[in-house]
Order: C-alpha cells, then structure tokens, then sequence
C-alpha cells in the first residue's frame, strides 16, 4: 500500500463494543451516519450499497426493537436479511454458539448480528467465524450501536457536528452494575471528553466505574443542576426481586424522573431513555412525552447509526483480502 | 514521482467556465413550466455546481453522495467516505442538470443518475461537465462541455476549484 497521509480508514472488520473504538472511529460512524438519515425519508427508502450480501439477525434473548431496527436497517442497504431465533437453554456453554453460527456462516453469511445472554459471546463469535460480527448486547458488556445511537442523538441536539463533548456532563441512572447500555455509553462519552456521573442504589453502583473514569452518585437531587443530559435506564423487572434493588415505589421516589425534578434541571436538558420505558417508574409520562425527551428522536438515530455499522464492517471486510493481494 | 503537466492557469479555467455557463443557459431555456435545479456530485462536481448556480438563474440547488450507489466499493483502495447527499427540493417534474468536474468512465454519472431517481422521476437530467477527458466504460455522453481533452488511461486529470483550493487550475498528473 501506498503511504497516504492523513486518510482515515475505518479499521473494524467487527463492532463488539465501544471499549474497541477510538473517538476517530466513533466520529466516523456518525459523519457516515448522517450520510444515512435522509435515506429514510426520500421515497425509494433504499440504497444499493449492500445489494447480494446477507446478515443474519442472530438473538438468543428475546427482542423485538433491536431486532427491528437492525432489520430494517440491514433491507435499506438492500442486503438479504435471515432472522435466526435461538435459544439459550439448548446451549451447552459455548460450544453450541459457535456451532450455531458456523452452520449459518455456512450458508454463505457476510454479517453475523449477535444478541446473547453471556457476556463475551460477541467477541467469541467473532474469533470463530471469518464473516464480519456486530454485537447487539452480549449481557452485562456492551450495547454498542445503543450507545453509539445515544451519542449520536446528543450531538445532533446539542448542535456538536464533530462530537467533542468536553465540558458536558451526562448522568446514566439506575442499574448501573447490569447495565450493558451504561457500559457502552461510558466508554464512548468519556473518548469524546465527556464528564460521566453514575446515578443509582449504592448496591448496583460498584466501584469499577470510579476506575473507568466516572464520578458515582446514589443521588439523583444532588446531580440535577449540573448535567447536560441524563439517560434513564430501564428498570429490568426480574431484578425487582433482588434484594439488591429497592422496591419499585423506593425506586420511583429515590431514581425517577419526575416533573418536579425536571424543573430543578437545566432547560434545555435531554431526557434519554433507551427504551422501552416503563412509566411511572424510572421516568413520569409527562417528562417521558415533554419537550426535553429525546425518545423517539434516539430510535430514529438507531436506524441511521445501524445502517453505518453495517455499511462499515462490510466495507472493512471486503477490503481485507484485496489489500493483501497488493 | 508523479510528473505534473498544468493544462489551464486561473484565467483558462474563468473562460471554461464561462463557456459552461453559456452552454447550460442555452440548453436549459426551453424547458416551459419545469424548475431547474443544478446538481453537483461529491466531492468536486459540487464546487463547480456552486459557480454555475451563481450565473445561472435556476430554482433549486442540490447535492449527490454517490458512495452508496458505487459499483466499485471492493475495487477501490481507500475506503471512500459516505456524506451526505442534500436533495431539498421535490425531484418530480424538474430538469436537473448533473454538474462534475471530469468526465472519464462514466461510472459516477451513472451511480449519480441512480440517486436522483430514487428520489423521483425528473422531467429531464442533463450532464454539464468541466473536461472530458475520454475512457468511457459506460454509454454516457455529457451535454454541455467546456474542455475535451484525451488522456491516456494512467493520466489523472485533477481540476482545482476555489473555495475549495487556494486558486482555479486544471492538471494531468503522469503517475
């Protein structure tokens, strides 16, 4: 290869979290991504860019937006989309995942999305297969595309186009230990120069995070003034069992997002939720439909972000075995 | 190294274009009713659609990404980039003239083409091109041309554009 200076190239073959992208990479997804936004609202709603190629929607824990949006985003590049449902409970540790996805890759696979309850099946796909893998949550890790797309939103709201984010505060709040979108989130708000506040019950706040860079908090009144914007998590409800979590009417009183606490935050704060919500729990109605809300704004963003992710690894892929001819 | 033959200074480049301009006003008057919007596509077709749209009375500008519409992604070495492409205006019925600034294979008019109709169906689209420079792989012919000048298959014609580079000046570069 000849020596070119200065020319980014998107290096990934494979998006399995935030943690592995540098902030070029993370810009790069999003100048692509916005190269993607006005497919979805011109009236043929397609480009050709992954005409002939297939993804496989492989989840083993149930999901129907992610799903969807990885759908959707896959047929507006015009690529062939499998969806595989799996089960986890038929699985032997691992050895049947890759099984799994060597039989699909078999068929003649360009890119394997992966949505799997263990955390690092990504990652263990990704070293058993030669087709390009996006994870689309892998337990407790990462979310990659959720927080690639909750990013991308805070950009597009607060007017960043290059995304430095140095001088804004973001707070993630709620289960933070089990949360793989706060992981992806934290790891692409803090390359960017981002400040991250932890919010929840002490109990799901483990130190780690305070390694990660972030500042931790079990109260959300102490933080309101301060942030820029706030992503409420969702509360899983086969946690609410736990006796590491408080009741769901604590939760509500310590952790939710009410009008009166809204008013004690900046004006023109983004409400973040990656959805669904439940509400009257982790967030009030009024908040979650008010003006601050980025909601439905964040799913929008996910389509355009998953088109780019797709559009990368393929681009990546492909130039693979070319640039090792030359 | 690469050797470097300029082929038109500052001034050249002004007459070229000012013989676009002429050629486009005049192949684009008798279109009726239909708006007229001037197209450029990415990443040097739309500085050159700028200078034209200053001239020439139209009614809407716009811009192609033609990225997505390639047919060479796997062939070509650095990954291109994909922007955006800014089509604010309603495509049905307009008479759209594609504005690049070489003219070689014909693969990028073609891709370009692909994108505008994807957005609708125009009245008619016309071709306005700096320099064709010859090496057709594709049967595409421009409408309006200000320079043609054959250049052999590892010649690259580079055309340098303000605001974009420091001054106007059309190249071959011998690699």
């Amino acid at each position: 290869m000849a020596k070119t200076k200065k020319t980014y190239t998107w290096p990934h073959r494979h998006v399995l979290g935030l943690e592995d992208l540098t902030a070029d990479d993370l810009r790069h997804v999003f100048a692509t991504a916005r190269g993607f936004e006005a497919v979805s609202t011109r009236s043929v709603k397609k480009v050709p860019a992954l005409r002939g190629q297939v993804v496989v929607n492989l989840f083993f824990e149930p999901s129907t937006r992610t799903k969807s949006s990885f759908f959707l985003a896959a047929s507006r590049l015009s690529a062939d989309v499998l969806d595989f449902t799996a089960s986890m409970s038929s699985e032997k540790k691992g050895e049947t995942l890759v099984d799994t996805a060597r039989n699909i890759e078999a068929m003649g696979v360009d890119v394997i999305v992966v949505r799997h309850g263990r955390s690092g099946a990504a990652r263990q796909l990704a070293e058993h297969v030669g087709c390009a893998v996006v994870n689309a949550g892998d337990g407790q890790h990462e979310h990659p595309t959720q927080g690639l797309l909750d990013i991308y939103t805070i950009g597009q709201r607060l007017g960043l186009d290059t995304c430095d984010l140095t001088g804004k505060t973001v707070a993630i709040v709620g289960d933070i230990a089990h949360s793989r979108v706060a992981r992806s989130n934290i790891h692409g708000l803090k390359k960017l120069g981002a400040h991250v506040i932890c919010v929840g019950p002490p109990t799901l706040l483990p130190g780690g995070f305070e390694a990660m860079g972030c500042e931790l908090s079990t109260s959300l009144d102490d933080v309101l003034e301060r942030v820029d914007a706030i992503n409420m998590l969702r509360v899983q409800f086969e946690r609410l069992t736990s006796p590491a979590f408080p009741s769901a009417r604590e939760y509500t009183h310590l952790f939710g997002l009410t009008t009166e606490r809204l008013k004690r935050m900046k004006n023109n704060v983004l409400v973040m939720h990656p959805g669904p919500i439940n509400r009257g729990l982790e967030i009030e109605s009024a908040v979650a439909d008010g003006p601050n809300s980025t909601i439905l704004q964040q799913v929008t963003n996910g389509l355009a972000i998953r088109m780019a992710v797709l559009f990368l690894v393929h681009q990546a892929q492909s130039a693979e075995p070319a640039a090792s001819v030359r | 190294m690469p050797k470097t033959t300029p082929i038109a200074d500052a001034q050249r480049v002004a007459e070229l274009i000012d013989q676009l301009v002429e050629q486009v006003a005049a192949g684009v008057a008798e279109r009726g009713d239909s708006p007229l919007a001037i197209v450029g596509i990415r990443r040097r077709g739309d500085v050159l659609a700028r200078r034209l749209a200053e001239r020439i009375d139209h009614d809407h500008t716009g811009l192609v990404d033609i990225t997505l519409y390639r047919d060479d992604l796997s062939e070509i070495g650095p990954q291109p980039t994909v922007r955006t492409t800014e089509i604010g205006f309603g495509v049905d019925g307009a008479t759209i003239v594609l504005v690049d600034d070489v003219l070689m294979t014909g693969r990028s008019v073609r891709a370009a083409l692909q994108t505008l109709i994807d957005y609708g169906r125009p009245r008619c689209v016309k071709l306005a091109v700096l320099v064709d420079r010859g090496g057709r792989e594709l049967p595409i012919a421009p409408d309006f041309v200000a320079l043609t000048n054959a250049a052999a298959p590892d010649e690259h014609v580079k055309v340098r554009l303000t605001p974009t580079d420091d001054k106007d000046a059309i190249v071959w570069i011998k690699r």
